[in-house]
């Protein structure tokens, strides 16, 4: 079967539309956040009300992974619905000021984007007949598709748009990498990719790949927040990043990391499996310890000790983070490293 | 070990938790004595931050395994890295760097991880199955203090709103106690720590299952020409491994030729997709037991043969040259098809031809097999495309003393140990490089005889696999999975109610719940529970969390 050269081409002239908006939506979501940021700026508040204003915005804005994550039911209210009765609009949106539609537009803009992106994802798939992830260039623009989407979702039922810039940023690096350097021309699939293992364990491998990154977002923040928390605790106003002070508490970030990991660790984990059934199938051996399975071992056995050192007594939620982090270093490395310098089974990069 | 126990909370009701109420106590010295020691020991080595230390240490181990070639994976890579890293090759090869998955520092720590886990895992597993036995504990005497603490007027006598709360529980699949002081326990999400506990052992299993594997089953590779056949027997693998328990005289008796091996290629992909590989199909006649009637069956990359548990995968291909040489004396001493091995791009395959029997001078060859050939200036001959459009072979020729019989006992199939051979040299002086096409005979110079490539078949590279155990593998890895999954999102909940008649005779229900980690849902969940049991709090005020 021969490859629709015009769509693969139409799906390139997408990719570039996609950023283009993505690159809109970037700026929207930063204005936004300076927006917040100005709005919770502590100068002229006295602390205690500060503090107050602060808790409303916490509580209103709780992320959390999708609902898929409870078994009995969503379990932080819904964006608007207020358990304690409070007033929503607290300190999220009053006095925000010029940049009060940032948000919004941003959030617009991404769902523009996304679409002409999956668009772009589709054609690219349609072209040559086939799931749309057969090399590194694909990878990662369907990769980034999804995360943007799993981004978008969350976003329909909790207001994490102050998570905007750090999400619409990297797919945006994403996408920038994958045309100019990881770019394949579109054609049909190698034998050894030629199997329905490839549209479960690759989709699976990318939603669980998706939270991890969004997990790995909120860590970040989570640290930078109770950083300046302590400072604030010990009497120093943290001069830069206000922003952050519109963001929810530390406490609450860690809270949300962990939501999003504790969905995303049992859909790596079947991302493993699924990799080692596939590979049964077409090698004979589930297991081979070639680098990539070695490094899809590591990013689980890291993630594991991200559960465990959160439970851990007498351990507060920093040292968790910090395996957080690690975590998504070892993702990045799988993708990028391990795909094109490491010798293996999986190479399929196509660079 | 355990993935959902959380920080434990203060814990007002003193007997819900098992864990003291708290931050744990100091670290003590540990008791002297032999046993103390011991036991001190165990406790350490159970303790969570040790199995965290173990999981960080068995992360990093790993990972040499991925940046250094591995012998059981690919041992030629590890003979070239040890050749040009004379210096510090041969020391990493002492510390098992080159076999760093079945060396003892990776042992040693994931066989210290599951010891870890067996002693975290087994004291919990007998504390649940005496909670999965017994009642949720008894209601706290200051329901109060607890969160989602509820407190509302009912138009319900006490043993109605009793009654009512016990169906709200029992409808919300609670395990339910009542109790003497006109109060009500319950308590669910037992199914969490069953996954929690299920998912360590389920991984105990693995380990046991994967180690079973490696004992029972086999593995071996072979290469089978177009119209070739294979046995299931030692005779005819090129190379055999199997497990200690496996008896090599009796593998599962099945045979199979090889009628036709269709390999396409992309010719119209650019860049790096050009020439890509898009269809290895294999047809195969298989004997599943020498009697049996053969069948026709066709495997491809992903689909393998499976005759009697025993997987048949084609994990290679190449080209098998046909040649016939005839030797001094005029005599056909070799007649047949020689695999040459993939050696460059687009199928550039290296090979060697030897022909002891040729008389008077023992032949061999060896050289380059260019489906598509070109010559380029620098790099000598190349191939342009992995398909057979202009197929040749490039070979230079070698002959022995005259007589001597030896002179090709040494070296493998596909080497030539050059050492008692001497290179046949061209009319120029120089070396004899022959450039052979399919249907043409080139004759050697001094008399050694010729050679006719009489046409191309191509080959299979064959993996034949046994692993009696993977079914094994993978239900341990499934329990694992599910077992994960629930100790991740079911909840442990306990609730609490309490009836009583205030001084005014009207029945006030108190309720109040408790959750092992964070449970923002909580007060929810007490709510919802009072509006099942239709205790409906006037406004919904009285029903609010106290925290």
């Amino acid at each position: 079967m021969a490859v629709e050269e015009s769509l693969a081409s139409i799906s390139n002239d997408l990719v570039y539309s996609a950023m283009a908006v993505y690159t809109a939506a970037l700026g929207a979501f930063a204005l936004d956040l300076a927006g917040r940021g100005a709005a919770a700026r502590p100068t002229g508040t006295a602390p205690a009300e500060q503090s107050a204003v602060r808790s409303v915005a916490q509580r209103v804005s709780v992320p959390v992974a999708a609902g898929a994550a409870e078994a009995d039911g969503p379990v932080v209210a819904r964006a608007g619905e207020n358990p304690a009765g409070e007033n929503p609009a607290g300190g999220s949106h009053a006095g925000r000021g010029r940049w009060a539609n940032a948000g919004g537009i941003a959030v617009s803009l991404t769902w523009l984007a996304f679409l002409l992106h999956l668009a772009a994802v589709t054609a690219r798939g349609l072209s040559a007949g086939r799931a749309p992830w057969g090399n590194m260039y694909e990878f990662s623009t369907a990769g980034a598709v999804v995360v943007v989407g799993v981004f978008l979702v969350v976003l329909r039922t909790r207001d994490i748009r102050y998570l905007g810039t750090f999400v619409v940023g990297p797919v945006l690096l994403t996408l920038g990498l994958a045309i100019t350097v990881l770019y394949t021309p579109s054609a049909q699939l190698v034998p050894a990719l030629q199997s329905f293992w490839l549209v479960i364990h690759v989709s699976v491998a990318f939603i669980a790949s998706a939270l991890f990154t969004l997990g790995f977002s909120t860590s970040v923040l989570q640290l930078v927040q109770q950083r300046r928390e302590e400072s604030r605790a010990a009497g120093t106003i943290p001069r830069r990043g206000r922003f952050m002070d519109a963001l929810p508490a530390a406490a609450d970030l860690e809270r949300s990391a962990y939501r999003l990991h504790v969905v995303a660790f049992p859909l790596w984990t079947f991302t493993v499996i699924a990799g080692a059934i596939w590979a049964e199938h077409a090698w004979g051996r589930y297991w081979n310890w070639d680098p990539k399975e070695v490094w899809s071992f590591v990013i689980w056995v890291v993630y594991a000790g991200y559960l465990h050192a959160r439970s851990t007594r007498g351990w507060d939620g920093r040292r968790a983070a910090w395996f957080a982090i690690a975590g998504y270093g070892c993702v990045l490395f799988n993708f990028l490293v391990v795909n094109i310098f490491f010798v293996g089974f999986h190479s399929y990069s196509g660079v | 070990m355990s993935t959902t126990s959380e920080k434990p909370r203060p814990d007002p009701s003193g007997a819900a938790e098992a864990q003291p109420p708290g931050p744990p106590p100091e670290v003590t010295l540990p008791p002297l004595g032999a046993v103390g020691a011991l036991r001190w020991a165990w406790r350490q080595l159970t303790s969570m931050r040790t199995a965290l230390l173990l999981l960080l240490l068995l992360a990093v181990a790993a990972v040499p395994g991925s940046v250094l070639p591995q012998r059981r994976i690919d041992p030629a890579r590890v003979g070239q890295y040890l050749s040009e890293h004379p210096r510090y090759g041969g020391l990493l090869d002492r510390l098992g760097f080159f076999d760093v998955y079945s060396s003892i520092w990776f042992s040693a720590i994931y066989l210290l991880l599951f010891v870890s886990l067996v002693g975290c895992v087994l004291p919990r597993s007998r504390a649940h199955l005496k909670a999965l036995r017994a009642a949720p504990p008894r209601t706290p005497r200051r329901l109060e203090r607890l969160p989602g603490h509820a407190r509302v007027v009912v138009d319900l006598t006490v043993p109605e709103a009793l009654d009512g709360a016990v169906r709200a529980l029992r409808s919300s699949r609670y395990r339910v106690a009542r109790h003497d002081d006109l109060s009500i326990s319950a308590e669910r999400g037992y199914l969490a720590e069953t996954g929690n506990l299920a998912f360590h052992l389920a991984l105990l299993g693995l380990l046991v299952a994967v180690a079973a594997g490696s004992l029972l089953g086999y593995s071996g590779q072979v290469l089978v020409v177009e119209g070739g056949s294979f046995s299931n027997a030692l005779p005819y693998y090129d190379s055999f491994t199997a497990g200690p328990s496996v008896d090599r005289g009796t593998l599962a008796p099945f045979g199979l030729t090889l009628d036709r091996l269709r390999v396409r290629f992309d010719a119209t992909a650019t860049g790096s997709q050009f020439g890509a590989p898009r269809e290895f199909d294999a047809d195969l006649t298989v004997r599943d037991t020498p009697g049996a009637a053969p069948r026709k069956v066709t495997i491809h990359p992903n689909e393998p043969l499976d005759s009697g548990g025993v997987r048949v995968f084609i994990v290679g291909n190449g080209y098998a040259p046909v040649l016939t040489v005839r030797d001094g004396k005029g005599q056909v001493a070799f007649s047949g098809p020689v695999p040459f091995l993939p050696a460059g791009g687009n199928y550039k395959s290296l090979g060697v031809v030897k022909v002891p029997y040729a008389a008077p001078r023992q032949l061999a060859f060896t050289g380059f097999f260019l489906p598509t050939y070109a010559l380029d200036p620098q790099a000598g001959p190349v191939s342009l495309f992995p398909d057979a459009l202009m197929p040749r072979l490039a070979l230079t020729a070698f002959v022995a003393q005259p007589g001597q019989r030896d002179a090709l006992s040494s070296g493998g199939v596909y080497s030539l140990d050059v050492s008692r051979l001497q290179q046949l040299k061209g009319p120029d002086g120089d070396t004899l490089r022959l450039l052979v096409q399919p249907g043409a005979t080139v004759t050697l110079p001094d008399g050694a005889g010729s050679v006719t490539f009489e046409g191309l078949r191509r080959y299979a590279a064959l993996d034949v696999r046994y692993d009696p155990s993977k079914l094994w593998v993978l239900g341990f890895a499934l329990v694992a999975l599910a077992g994960v999954t629930a100790s991740l999102f079911v909840r442990r909940r306990r609730v609490w109610f309490r009836v009583s008649a205030d001084d005014d005779g009207r029945t006030v229900v108190e309720a109040a719940a408790l959750a092992r980690g964070d449970d923002p849902r909580l007060p929810d969940e007490v709510r919802s529970l009072l509006a099942t049991a239709g205790m409906t709090p006037p406004g919904g005020r009285g029903a609010e969390s106290e925290e």
